[in-house]
Parts: structure tokens; C-alpha cells; sequence
């Protein structure tokens, strides 16, 4: 077993016996959508109000939430859990003690990235099937497309993560600026108005988004079709930017 | 050849110097202790000698290699103590062991030490539910599990009770007798005094000597004193006439004789032929801290070290 394995198996013990960070990286998208689903009115229902957007007459509001979950999962490993767990892991000084075994600190850092990615993979399994298995929703029809949209909505939002760690001084600061990046992008996925319902304004800046695209982009592949040049462009460009700007700033001590 | 050598280290942090001159040698199975007060500049020197630092003037080599450079070999040979590092707050005592132990390729026995440093009953406990002098005994596990054949380790038993520390002392006697290279940063007088070798004094990012704990204080060459409860009294000048005593005086009720050379024998002897005898008698030399005090010039303001 190498070392960066041996370290991600402890790390995921560890994020397990966090009972935060175990609800909110596994459970809490499945556990959103089934809530909204159970106890919001009109939920599992089709719309059929003349009023609504063109987009969403003879859909149910459960149906184009489940890729909203998707986008939510996302922004919340990789915007609130990871940073707040590798700022805090810099100011103990873990990565320092790390330092000086023959085990690097970016073997806990990819260990971090790795048990996140479980975490996001698994929890975001579950609001699927809940959602398909609870309340009929469809099943996504261009996997690959779905697949590819996710991908580059995680490395975005992980990049963003890293970015926070590398620059905060400490845990608590981490989850603070996490959280003010991670309420509007709440929004923007659509968690309290879905993108066809939003204002025109609200979703051009929506669409600019990493959250905001990401969720555009997985409701186009569920129905089947590829995500639009410009979601795919800007996810690409959050991605990168966020990578590089992520490997130039972090800081091992 | 020496296991560790630093010669002329300097360290700045903007425009604080660190560390302004430093240069010692360490010697294959010694204690090699550094000790300094405060801000002194020894954590600075030694992360150098860690790799965690690069200088920014003098060379340090450890086992003939060179810490920044050879930075994968040495984390193999040398493990290092640090005075500010955690572990992960939900990690066991025995997860972090097996963890640590993993990362080398011929790990010491992690059960001795976990049992020599007492931490056999907290396997099972998280890092964060431990006392600060677990966490410390933990720290000194970790820095030895990779059987290293250099132990650096910093401030070594702050934080412990004074039984927890005589017996850190004794693991740290039979860790050196297992041929293994220490260096110990401190700023406990006694801890130095009993455990090291030899000694490097730091002040001021300096080195201001360096020295076996004995040659250190005879350097100083202070005079005894002795104090005592006369029997019967007797007149201060038969005491003043003797060519070892220096001085005389007399303190709630106590006599106290400074003087040099046989100055115990000569007082003793010369009551005697008074009649008196020596009640409660007690002799106070020069003791490392007087040595630091002397070679520093400046009081020594951390910590008391007796106590």
C-alpha cells in the first residue's frame, strides 16, 4: 500500500468520526431533496400553471432538483469541508509534523482531495437513487455528458477550496469565507429558485457561475441532451484558473 | 567524523535576524543539548538542522548530508520532536503509532515505546482527548518511531509532571545507548544538567559557549558558600583568619562562610577546636545557571528551573 493510500484510509476514519462533516459530505443532498420532496406542497406534482416558465410546464419540481442537489453537493465538499479541514490541518501544524517523515504533506493533501471525492461521489449516489427510487425521477439520459459537467464542477469547486486554504490563516477563517462564497452559490445552483425560474438578470450571473453552470449543464445532460458552449466554457475556465491559482498559493506551513 | 555540523548559521525573517552566528558540532552517540531562554534563536537553528528552513548564511550538514537538498534521505535518518505541531484532532494514540510507523521501512518497536512512555492505556483515545503531557509523550513516540539514528527534539518535557520527565529522561539515557545521536533543545537547567553532554549556550541568536554541563559551571569559578547553625558561638575572626575563607556573616541566626578551595574541611576542622559543631549544614556552589548567567551576562527569565 503506498503511503498516499495508508493516509487516505486514516483520513477517511477520521472525516467518519466527524459527524459534520460525515452529515453534510454523504447525506445531506439525498436528505434534502427527500425532505423538499415529502414536505413541500406541490412538489411531486407537474406543473401546469399557464403563469410558470415555458421550461417547466409539465415537469415536477422534484425532476429538475435532483442535478440542483448534484451542484449543492458539490459546492459543499469542496467550498466548506475540504478547506476548513486543510486550513485547520496548516495552522495545527499536522502538515508541518508531516514534513519531517519521509511522508510528504501533499500525500495528506491528495489523501484530503481523495476522501472528499468519496465522500461527494457517495453522497451524491444516494440523491440520485432517492430520487429515482423515491419519486420516480428519470434517470440521467447522457451519462458521459452528466459525467464530464460533474468533473469539471469538482475540480472548479476544489480548486476554489484549495484557494481558500491557501490563503486563510486559520480553520475557523476558512469555514467563514467558505460560507460566503458557498450561500450565493446556493442560489445560483438554484436551491431556492430553480435557474428557469430566476430572474433574467440573476441567471446571466447564475450562468457565470462554477455552481450556477454546473447545475445548467447536469439538467441538459439528464434530459439528454450535451451542456451549452458557454456552461462547458465556463466550468473549463473556473477549473483551470482555480487549479493553477490552488497550486501557486498553497502553503505548507 | 561529527554526525552534526553547523557552521556560522545566520536566519532572518525580514529584517528580525533569527539566528545571527551559530556554530556547533555534534559527535556520534552524544546528548547534545542547546539551551537558551526564549527567542534565543535555538527552534530557529535546529529546524535548519531539520530541513524545515533553509538558511540564509553558514552551511549545516547532517550526516553528511545537506538538509534541504538531501531532504528525502534525511527525513529517513533523523526524526525530529517539534514544539508547535498537532496531530489530526480525531486520530487515536494507536492509528497515529501505526500510521507513522508505516511511513518507514525498519520502524523501531512502536509497543516498547508506547509502553515505556506510558501510553499503553490511551491506544484507543483521540488525539484531542489527551492531556498535554500525553500529546507530549505522544510527540516523543512519533519523533523515535522510525528508529532514526539522529532524535532532534524540541522543548522535550514541557508540559510533563516531574515523574512523567525523570522517566522521558531515562527513555531519552537508553535511546542514546542504542547508539543514537540526540540533540535536545531546552530551557530547563536541569534537564540539561543531568541529561547532556555536552552543551551549546545561545543568547541572542549567538553562540556563547560550548561545553560539557561540569566544564561549563567550573568556567565560572564561583566561590562556595556554606550555611550553617552554630552550636555554641564563637567569634567571626577565628573563620577570617583561615586563608580559604573570603568572608563571613550571619543571617537569622545562620552563619554563612564564603570561601574557596578546602573551605568546607578548614571551617569544620577550625569549629571543632572550639567545641562547635556545624548544625544543619548546608554548601551552595555555582550551578548551571550561575554558568548562564555569568557567560550571558543577563538573568535567566523563563521558568525557574529548579522546583
Amino acid at each position: 500500500m503506498s503511503t498516499l493510500t495508508r493516509i487516505a484510509k486514516t483520513e477517511m476514519r477520521l472525516m467518519l468520526r466527524d459527524a459534520a462533516s460525515a452529515f453534510f459530505g454523504v447525506v445531506f443532498p439525498g436528505l434534502l431533496l427527500v425532505t423538499l420532496a415529502l414536505v413541500l406542497p406541490g412538489f411531486r406534482d407537474v406543473i401546469d400553471d399557464p403563469e410558470a416558465p415555458a421550461e417547466l410546464i409539465g415537469v415536477r419540481p422534484v425532476d429538475i432538483y435532483v442535478p440542483v442537489v448534484l451542484a449543492l453537493a458539490i459546492a459543499t465538499v469542496g467550498l466548506t469541508i475540504l478547506p476548513a479541514y486543510l486550513a485547520g490541518y496548516r495552522e495545527q501544524g499536522v502538515l508541518r509534523r508531516l514534513s519531517t517523515t519521509p511522508a510528504a504533506p501533499r500525500d495528506l493533501l491528495g489523501a484530503q482531495v481523495l476522501v472528499n471525492l468519496g465522500f461527494l461521489t457517495v453522497g451524491s449516489l444516494i440523491a440520485v437513487l432517492a430520487g429515482g427510487i423515491a419519486f420516480d425521477v428519470d434517470w440521467p439520459s447522457n451519462v458521459p455528458a452528466l459525467i464530464l459537467a460533474f468533473a469539471l464542477a469538482t475540480v472548479a469547486s476544489f480548486g476554489i477550496g484549495l484557494v481558500i486554504a491557501a490563503v486563510v490563516p486559520s480553520a475557523r477563517v476558512a469555514s467563514g469565507v467558505g460560507s460566503i462564497i458557498y450561500f450565493p452559490m446556493l442560489f445560483f445552483a438554484g436551491v431556492w429558485t430553480p435557474g428557469a425560474a430566476m430572474p433574467d438578470t440573476a441567471r446571466s450571473v447564475a450562468d457565470l457561475t462554477p455552481i450556477g453552470a454546473a447545475a445548467e449543464a447536469m439538467a441538459d445532460a439528464w434530459s439528454g441532451a450535451w451542456p451549452g458552449a458557454l456552461h462547458l466554457a465556463v466550468l473549463t475556465g473556473w477549473a483551470v484558473v482555480a487549479g493553477f491559482a490552488a497550486a501557486r498559493l498553497f502553503r505548507w506551513e | 567524523m561529527p554526525i552534526i555540523e553547523v557552521e556560522n548559521l545566520h536566519k532572518r525573517y525580514g529584517s528580525t535576524v533569527a539566528v545571527d552566528d551559530v556554530s556547533f558540532t555534534v559527535e556520534q552517540g552524544e546528548i547534545f543539548g542547546i539551551l537558551g531562554r526564549n527567542g534565543a534563536g535555538k527552534t530557529t537553528t535546529v529546524e535548519c538542522v531539520e530541513g524545515l528552513r533553509a538558511p540564509d548564511g553558514g552551511t549545516v550538514r547532517v550526516l553528511a548530508l545537506d538538509p534541504r537538498r538531501d531532504r528525502a534521505e534525511l527525513t529517513r535518518r533523523l526524526g525530529a520532536q517539534l514544539q508547535q505541531s498537532a496531530l489530526q484532532e480525531r486520530l487515536k494514540v494507536r492509528e497515529a503509532i501505526e500510521l507513522y510507523a508505516s511511513f518507514y521501512e525498519r520502524p523501531a518497536d512502536g509497543d516498547e515505546l508506547i509502553e515505556v512512555l506510558g501510553l499503553a492505556d490511551k491506544l484507543d483515545v483521540q488525539y484531542r482527548k489527551l492531556s498535554g503531557g500525553q500529546k507530549q509523550r505522544l510527540s516523543i513516540a512519533l519523533a523515535l518511531i522510525g528508529d532514526p539514528e539522529v532524535a532532534v527534539l524540541d522543548e522535550l518535557t514541557s508540559g510533563l509532571d516531574p515523574q512523567a520527565r525523570r522517566d522521558t529522561w531515562e527513555l531519552i539515557e537508553r535511546v542514546r545507548d542504542r547508539g543514537v545521536t540526540i540533540v535536545l533543545v531546552t530551557h530547563f537547567m536541569d534537564e540539561a544538567e543531568r541529561l547532556c553532554d555536552r552543551l551549546a549556550l545561545i543568547d541572542s541568536g549567538r553562540t556563547v559557549a560550548i561545553d560539557t554541563p561540569r566544564d561549563l559551571v567550573q568556567r565560572v569559578d564561583s566561590e562556595q558558600s556554606l550555611r550553617f547553625r552554630p552550636t555554641a558561638d564563637f567569634d567571626d575572626e577565628l573563620l577570617l583568619r583561615l586563608p580559604d575563607v573570603t568572608g563571613v556573616s550571619r543571617a537569622h541566626g545562620e552563619v554563612i562562610v564564603a570561601g574557596t578551595g578546602n573551605v568546607i574541611s578548614s571551617v569544620i576542622t577550625t569549629l571543632a577546636t572550639v567545641e562547635v559543631v556545624a548544625d544543619n549544614l548546608r554548601v551552595e556552589r555555582a550551578n548551571l545557571e550561575d554558568a548562564f548567567v555569568a557567560l550571558t551576562g543577563q538573568g535567566f527569565d523563563t521558568e525557574p528551573s529548579r522546583g
